[in-house]
Formats: structure tokens, C-alpha cells, sequence
């Protein structure tokens, strides 16, 4: 009898009780929160200084306060054995349209392009939306920073870095700012709108004029700013910091050709903090690339090569036949709702001639050089902002789980929509009722 | 009598002929760790290709005299990839005059030229489902190709004996359509009703074919032939596989009602963003899903959609596969395969299903491709490591025994048919968002629509 109950009271434990306590987890808001935490018994890659083979890393105040092989956890620490895990720096996306682009189909949707060839004082940190879903979708893989920037026209507007956590874009700003430049091509457009040589040649003179005039605005500007005259003219002041070397500027350039005009372009305009973005035919002028000392970021990876002649893993290769020839390259996805595609990005990167460890760089601590944000992100230092997060192992392997994130110090859930999809859907309640069937079938 | 029998032989001898044109090759693939799908890994061993087919798996097999011997070691060899998807090879996608064009067919624009093919194969990517593009609610028939890339005729890539199958589609496409037309369907209750309305209008007609059949008087007199009603009465008939362009729930769940009360029993559904959320039911009437490994929020009826999707199908007993629709994506499907074990711990034979065997079975040709066992085409990719790897690198592509791709021998240029009229090569900068060709050609006059980014 004893035993009987003694079962049934285990039977209980075991069956009831959890169900319960599911129960409970449901209507759960599963929030952030801050502390002081210590992440011990992992290998970590910090980037910049090796691989710690079995560390400890102390985030306290959103920063990681020490890191190393011998570190003391502090009293007060709450402990995270991560034993047989692997911690990285988070992952940073040097392009996006992460915030701005919530359904791809729907222009109300869709806040990164505006109206106009010549709008670089448009903010794209404005537009962010910190209530994406696509952010939480995003972060739960491993990227923890994007470059999110506006599409469109010759000077679309100015692009930031940010945090994919925080409920203001405030609070995800990462620090950095920059505007966006498309270099007028002499290329003959994109699918279904095909150019003739001449037709495209014709185009690129007049967006070329179009740019000049701006940048020469600009710089006149520069010179009279102070002056009591000057009429307020937004397009126009948003490039000055460009034109005194206090902004980056990000110009899209992709064919071989206009690679090499831009960097021709760069050099008579003799601006200081230019990027490279796109450079698909990288490949083709990586040594002149990597002559002019400008960086690069380069994406997607995965992608189809730009001629029908090239070689059909051209795109793969890019990232790594740029990096051999000593550009400093970050890679991108040009994506907003599949920026957590990123590591796969790196990872045929990687396979196709980068090599694991460029790759890695291309995604931590290049991108953070490039965006202007190393002195927050990119690795894992002393002294660093905490995004980081914590795997099963490689994260450019397909099948590997991130299983915690750390962003600006706060553990962050390790949920998004798809997963809580995943969880209500997987055995649905109710299934399909046997006895009477809805779809009856007469099978032939 | 004896005239139509001469001239029976005759075209069975045509046919052949065009037939006996396409090579079939005989190779030995020695040492490699063998990924059959239906019948486990096999390390360290042999698989013996003899006139396109699979001979003989085992171990230390000898090359019998003049059959060429590949060395595996290391190696990993998987059946060929098939895509249930894809409109790489089509020189048109959409024929969107008609809300129905069962009557047409992609079989008439199969681009044998087209350089897509050799990147796919590139990819371990073998057979494709040429399909037609989701303007209408009963598109046109689909094509089922061997990437046999040299050929320049468009019959030796036809997947020979391969059943026919047809688009339908459902949702905001034809919807779209109707609207920009001012005709039905503009919501998914025109769908429904279209759809109802066609296979209504081709029992009618079976009918009469059946009447007229059965009369046995001198003087009856025939129905007019209808090739689009003939179809409609081939699918009642279930010989011809509907492949269903869907994406939320309730209209897969729709449309299996309505093949219910047709009593057509075989079903796949495209794309199904959302039959993870109807998978019981998908699973109790048969029907099959070929979805992405994760796209989504390209348009508001992908938005509630879940990378879980392939592994909640999986696990509730649905014959699942993942496809591309892209000629990018179509280059590593052995990669968005293996995003199932992260999005829902698949496991290895599970996930490599997804791109072989199970697109086989809903194509139809399961018999022939899907894995590698003794009897079936010899249609086989050899990656350098696990091809569910990120870091796997495909390395030899066999259809029919016979070598399309060889990464060592590849010359880089690889185009079969360079534009005589174009003095420079055309750049073209990869943007995901123009590679969706579903609505290509739809509507020519709405261009705003057709130019952005639509799938």
C-alpha cells in the first residue's frame, strides 16, 4: 500500500507537475536582465588575443571586466558553467536593412528607401524599428551588431550601427554613422532592365555630374559654414563631416571597372574615411584594391557570380582572393529578415579560400574596425562592451545551436516568433481527430 | 491495319533513336563513405556504375576492363541533389492570359543553353522540376529535367518516363492578378471557387468523351477536344501530379477539401510557408510539402512563417522536401538541408531525404533516383567532406554514370552559346530579390509590380 502511494506520488512529480509548471511558463514574459555574470569552464575565441581553451569571462556593468584562463569569479558573480561550449565575440553584419524592412512585398513596410537621388541626411537610426521581428530572429543566431543603412538613390541617406537589443533606437545605437554613396555605374543594369553600352555610358556621365556637383557643394560648404549668410541646406551639410574626415563614407561599387573609377574618384576627392561596399568583382583588381589601402565589406557570399563567363563559385571565392591579397575585408548579407544567414555566409567564405580564421575576423573584429566600432565590439577584451554568445560548437557549421547571448551586458532570451512556433506547432493541440475525419480521401 | 502497325514501329524506333543519344556511363567510385539515405552511411565503399545505372554496391569491387575507376577515399558520395523546384532552363515561366492554361506546358521552353545548369550541377544538384510560374490559380504543366549539360537539343534533358505534373496557385499571386485585372479571383474565396468551378467544368466534359466512348452506334458523332479540360480530367485521373504554389494554412487546408471532393489523391504543396501549422492534417490525407530551409517575410503571407517548418513536417509524418526556386539557392541545397538540424535536430538521413529521396517521391521518379541502391540511375554528386557541412565543397557530378561536373577539370567559362550581338560581357550584380522568377512575364502591364521585389 505504502508503495502504491509512493508510486503514485512519483507518478504525480513526474507527469503532473511538469505539465504545470509548462503551464506557468506559457503566459511568461520571457525578459531581458542585467547582473553581474560569470561565464566559466568554456573555450573561448576571443579573436585578438587566441583561443582560451578553457576560460572565464566577467561581465559586470554591460562590460566584460575580465577574461582568461585564471580568472577569480567574484563572490557576487552569477555562475553560467558553459563545460564542452564555445564562446565568440557576437557577430556583425557590415550590411542590412535589420529595422527597416519588416515585409518585403509591402511598401508601408518598408522605411529604408526615400524619395530622391540626394538624400544622404536621411536617418536610418530613425527608421529602426526595435520591435522587428526579425531582430529577435536575427540575434538568437549569433549576430549581435548590424550596419543598417538606407537603399536607393546616388546619396540614400546615413547608415548606423546597432545593437540588436534595446527598445529605443537609442538604446541599440552601437556608435557609428556614415553615409551611403552608389558610384554610378557603367554596367548595364539589373534584370529586366538591360542598357545598351551607350544608354549605360550616358547614364553614368549624368549620375556622375549629379554626385560631383553635390560633393562640390559640400565642399564649399565646408569652407563658409560659419559664415552668417549660409541658408540652411540639409542634403548638403550632411556631407561635410565626410569632406572634413570627421564621417565615414560607404560607396557601393561592384564591377571591376567601377571599382577601379572609384578608387580613382576616392583619390582626387582625397576624403579620409572611405569604404568599399559590394566589390563583386573585387576579385578581378584585388591588388589595386588592396594599393589604395581602402576596405572593404563584401557580400552576400552566396551569391551568383556577376558575368555568365565567370567561374560558378566566383562569389564564394571573392572574400578570400581580396583578404590573400591584403585588403581588409567584412562581409555582409544585403538581408533583413535572414541577417542570422551571416555565419553561413562566412562559412563558404572560409571554404572557398578565406580559411576559417580570416572568416571569422571578416564577421568580429574587421567588421568593427570598418563600421568605426572596435573600441565597443568585435572581440572579446577587457574593457569591451558584453555581446557575446555562447555555442555547441563552430558557428559557421549548419548544425551547430547558439545557446546563450549576451548583448551590452544583458542576457537576452533565446527566444523569437519562429521558435515560439516551433513550440505551440511541433505537436499541435488538438492534432487530428481519428474517428471523424475532416479530409477523407478515398484512397485509390 | 498492318500500316498502322509499321508505322507504330516506326515512331517506338524515332524515339528510341533520340533516345540512344543521350550517353549512359560506366564508372567505379571506389573508397568513398557511401550516404545511400534509404539504407544508412556505408564507409569505405565502392559503387559500381555500368551502361547509367547502379550495379553493385559492397567493398573492394574491381573495375571491370575499360570502366574508369574514381578514387573516393575520404570522400563522400550522396545521390544526386533534386530540386522539386526550380525555373533555372526555362526561356518563359508565366503564361498568364487565362486564370486556367492547363493546357500549356514549360516541356515547350526548356533552355538546354542555359548556364544555370552547370552551376546547379556544381551544387550535386542532378534533376530539377522545371515549373511553371504562380500567376494563375491552374498554371501550366511543369517539366521534369535531367541536368544532362552539353546537350543542346531540349528532349535529351527530359527526365525520360518521369510523370506529368502541373502548377496550381494559391494566395496573394493570383489573387494579384485578378485585382491588377478587374476579374476573379481577388481573394482566397475566388481561389476556391476557380478551382471548383475548372474540375466541375471537366467532369462535364469527361462525361460526354465517356458517353461518346460507349456508344457503339456507326453514326456518333465526337465532343470537341479540349486539351485544357483533357488535363483537368488527367489530374482527376492521377496522371498528372499537382504541385500547389501555397503558403498559409488555411488555403493548403482549402485545397485539400477540394481534392477530397474530387477524389484526386495525390497532393504536394510548394513553398507551404504554413503547413507546419496544418501538418496533421497534411499528414492524414497523404498530401506532401516542398519548402525553403528559411525564407520568409518577403511578402505578408510568408511574415508568421517558422525556419522549424521542414522538422515539424518531418516529425509529424509528412513527406517533406526543401527546394530552391533560385538559381542561387539551387547551388547549395545540400546546405539549406542542413539547416534543418539546427532549426529541429533532423537527423543526417532525415535531412539528406529532404533533397533526394523525398522530392523523388513527389515527383514521381522515387523508383528511378532519391538514393543510392543497386538498380537505380546512377545520377550521384562526391563532396569533399559531409555535405551537410557548411565547409563541403561538391567535387563530381554523375547523371546517367556520366561525369557533367568535375571541380578539378573545370575550365571557368562554361557557357554553351555566347550572344554573337553583345561586344561586351553584361555585369549583372546578384540581388536576391531579382531572383525570384515565379511572377516573370506575368503581367506585362504592371511593371511597378513586376520589377519589385515578388516572388
Amino acid at each position: 500500500m505504502k508503495n502504491i502511494k509512493t508510486l503514485f506520488a512519483a507518478f504525480l512529480m513526474l507527469t503532473i507537475i511538469p505539465l504545470l509548471s509548462v503551464a506557468q511558463e506559457d503566459d511568461q514574459v520571457m525578459k531581458a536582465r542585467s547582473g553581474k555574470f560569470a561565464l566559466t569552464n568554456a573555450k573561448i575565441y576571443t579573436v585578438t588575443n587566441g583561443i582560451i581553451e578553457k576560460g572565464t569571462i566577467i561581465i559586470n556593468n554591460g562590460v566584460i571586466e575580465a577574461v582568461g584562463a585564471n580568472v577569480t569569479i567574484p563572490a557576487d558573480a552569477e555562475v553560467f558553467d558553459y563545460n564542452g561550449k564555445e564562446i565568440y565575440p557576437g557577430m556583425i553584419d557590415g550590411g542590412t536593412t535589420l529595422g527597416l524592412a519588416e515585409i518585403g512585398s509591402i511598401s508601408e513596410a518598408n522605411d529604408f528607401r526615400e524619395f530622391g537621388q540626394l538624400t544622404p541626411q536621411m536617418q536610418a537610426l530613425t527608421a529602426v524599428n526595435p520591435n522587428s521581428v526579425s531582430i529577435p530572429v536575427t540575434r538568437v543566431s549569433g549576430v549581435t551588431t548590424v550596419w543598417t543603412m538606407p537603399r536607393g538613390g546616388a546619396l540614400a541617406g546615413t547608415a548606423a550601427s546597432i545593437n540588436l537589443f534595446g527598445y529605443t533606437p537609442d538604446q541599440m545605437f552601437a556608435g557609428s554613422k556614415g553615409i551611403v554613396m552608389t558610384f554610378p555605374s557603367a554596367g548595364g543594369g539589373r534584370r529586366f532592365r538591360r542598357l545598351s553600352p551607350e544608354e549605360a555610358k550616358k547614364r553614368q556621365e549624368r549620375a556622375l555630374k549629379t554626385i560631383n556637383e553635390a560633393w562640390d557643394k559640400a565642399e564649399l560648404y565646408a569652407k563658409i559654414e560659419n559664415s552668417d549668410e549660409v541658408r540652411s541646406y540639409p542634403e548638403i551639410e550632411a556631407l561635410v563631416p565626410v569632406v572634413k574626415g570627421e564621417m565615414m563614407l560607404f560607396i557601393e561599387t561592384n564591377s571591376a571597372k567601377d571599382i577601379l573609377a572609384t578608387i580613382e574618384w576616392v583619390k582626387e576627392r582625397g576624403y579620409k574615411q572611405v569604404i568599399l561596399t559590394g566589390v563583386s568583382e573585387g576579385w578581378r583588381v584585388a591588388d589595386k584594391i588592396a594599393e589604395s589601402g581602402l576596405s572593404v565589406i563584401t557580400g552576400p557570399v552566396q551569391a551568383i557570380p556577376t558575368r555568365q563567363s565567370d567561374n560558378y563559385d566566383a562569389a564564394y571565392a571573392n572574400p578570400g582572393i581580396m583578404s590573400k591579397a591584403g585588403v581588409k575585408v567584412a562581409l555582409r548579407t544585403m538581408e533583413a529578415e535572414n541577417v542570422r544567414n551571416l555565419p553561413y555566409h562566412a562559412g563558404f567564405a572560409a571554404a572557398y579560400g578565406m580559411g576559417r580564421e580570416e572568416a571569422l575576423k571578416a564577421i568580429t573584429i574587421n567588421a568593427a574596425e570598418i563600421l568605426g566600432i572596435s573600441d565597443q565590439v568585435g572581440s572579446i577584451e577587457v574593457g569591451k562592451k558584453a555581446n557575446i554568445f555562447v555555442a555547441t560548437g563552430d558557428p559557421f557549421e549548419t548544425a551547430t545551436k547558439i545557446t546563450d547571448l549576451f548583448i551590452d551586458g544583458y542576457k537576452v532570451p533565446m527566444t523569437s516568433r519562429q521558435i515560439r512556433l516551433y513550440d505551440e506547432f511541433l505537436n499541435r493541440t488538438p492534432g487530428v481527430d481519428k474517428s471523424k475525419k475532416a479530409i477523407d480521401i478515398k484512397k485509390r | 491495319m498492318k500500316m498502322k502497325n509499321i508505322l507504330t514501329i516506326l515512331l517506338a524506333l524515332f524515339s528510341t533513336m533520340a533516345l540512344a543519344q543521350v550517353k549512359k556511363g560506366d564508372v567505379l567510385i571506389k573508397g568513398g563513405t557511401v550516404l545511400t539515405v534509404t539504407n544508412g552511411t556505408l564507409e569505405n565503399t565502392d559503387v559500381l556504375v555500368r551502361n547509367g545505372k547502379i550495379s553493385k554496391i559492397g567493398k573492394n569491387l574491381r573495375a571491370p576492363r575499360g570502366v574508369e575507376t574514381v578514387d573516393a577515399t575520404g570522400k563522400f558520395v550522396m545521390p544526386g541533389i533534386i530540386d522539386a523546384h526550380s525555373h533555372i532552363a526555362g526561356s518563359a515561366i508565366n503564361e498568364g492570359t487565362s486564370q486556367v492554361t492547363a493546357e500549356v506546358s514549360m516541356e515547350d521552353v526548356v533552355n538546354p543553353l542555359d548556364v544555370s545548369i552547370y552551376r546547379a550541377l556544381a551544387g550535386g544538384v542532378t534533376s530539377i522540376h522545371l515549373m511553371h510560374g504562380s500567376a494563375n490559380v491552374i498554371g501550366g504543366q511543369n517539366e521534369t529535367l535531367k541536368l544532362r549539360y552539353g546537350y543542346t537539343n531540349p528532349d535529351d534533358l527530359r527526365f525520360e518516363g518521369a510523370p506529368r505534373t502541373i502548377k496550381f496557385a494559391l494566395g496573394e499571386n493570383p489573387t494579384r492578378g485578378g485585382r491588377s485585372r478587374g476579374i476573379q479571383p481577388q481573394s482566397r474565396m475566388g481561389v476556391e471557387n476557380m478551382i471548383r468551378n475548372s474540375f466541375t467544368q471537366a467532369v462535364a466534359y469527361k462525361k460526354k468523351w465517356d458517353a461518346y466512348r460507349a456508344d457503339k452506334s456507326a453514326r456518333k458523332v465526337a465532343p470537341e477536344y479540349d486539351l485544357r479540360m483533357q488535363t483537368l480530367v488527367d489530374i482527376m485521373n492521377g496522371d498528372v501530379l499537382v504541385h500547389c504554389h501555397s503558403y498559409r494554412a488555411d488555403e493548403i487546408y482549402m485545397l485539400m477539401k477540394v481534392f477530397s471532393d474530387f477524389n484526386i489523391p495525390k497532393l504536394t504543396f510548394q513553398h507551404a510557408n504554413e503547413a507546419y501549422k496544418v501538418a496533421p492534417e497534411l499528414a492524414a490525407f497523404g498530401a506532401s510539402a516542398s519548402v525553403f530551409a528559411d525564407w520568409w517575410a518577403y511578402k505578408l503571407e510568408v511574415y508568421y512563417s517558422t525556419a522549424y517548418n521542414a522538422a515539424i513536417l518531418t516529425n509529424n509524418g509528412v513527406t517533406t522536401s526543401i527546394n530552391s526556386d533560385s538559381g542561387e539557392l539551387i547551388r547549395h541545397l545540400f546546405h539549406e538541408a542542413a539547416k534543418t538540424q539546427k532549426y529541429g535536430n533532423l537527423s543526417d538521413d532525415e535531412s539528406l531525404a529532404l533533397i533526394t529521396l523525398n522530392p523523388a517521391k513527389q515527383l514521381g521518379i522515387d523508383n528511378r533516383v532519391g538514393s543510392i541502391e543497386e538498380g537505380k540511375d546512377a545520377d550521384i554528386a562526391i563532396f569533399d567532406g559531409h555535405p551537410l557541412s557548411v565547409y563541403a565543397i561538391p567535387l563530381m557530378t554523375f547523371v546517367d554514370g556520366v561525369k557533367y561536373f568535375d571541380k578539378a577539370t573545370d575550365k571557368g567559362d562554361m557557357r554553351l552559346y555566347v550572344n554573337p550581338e553583345s561586344s561586351i560581357e553584361e555585369v549583372m550584380i546578384y540581388d536576391r530579390h531579382d531572383d525570384h522568377r515565379c511572377l516573370e512575364g506575368a503581367n506585362a502591364l504592371n511593371l511597378r509590380e513586376l520589377f519589385s521585389n515578388k516572388k
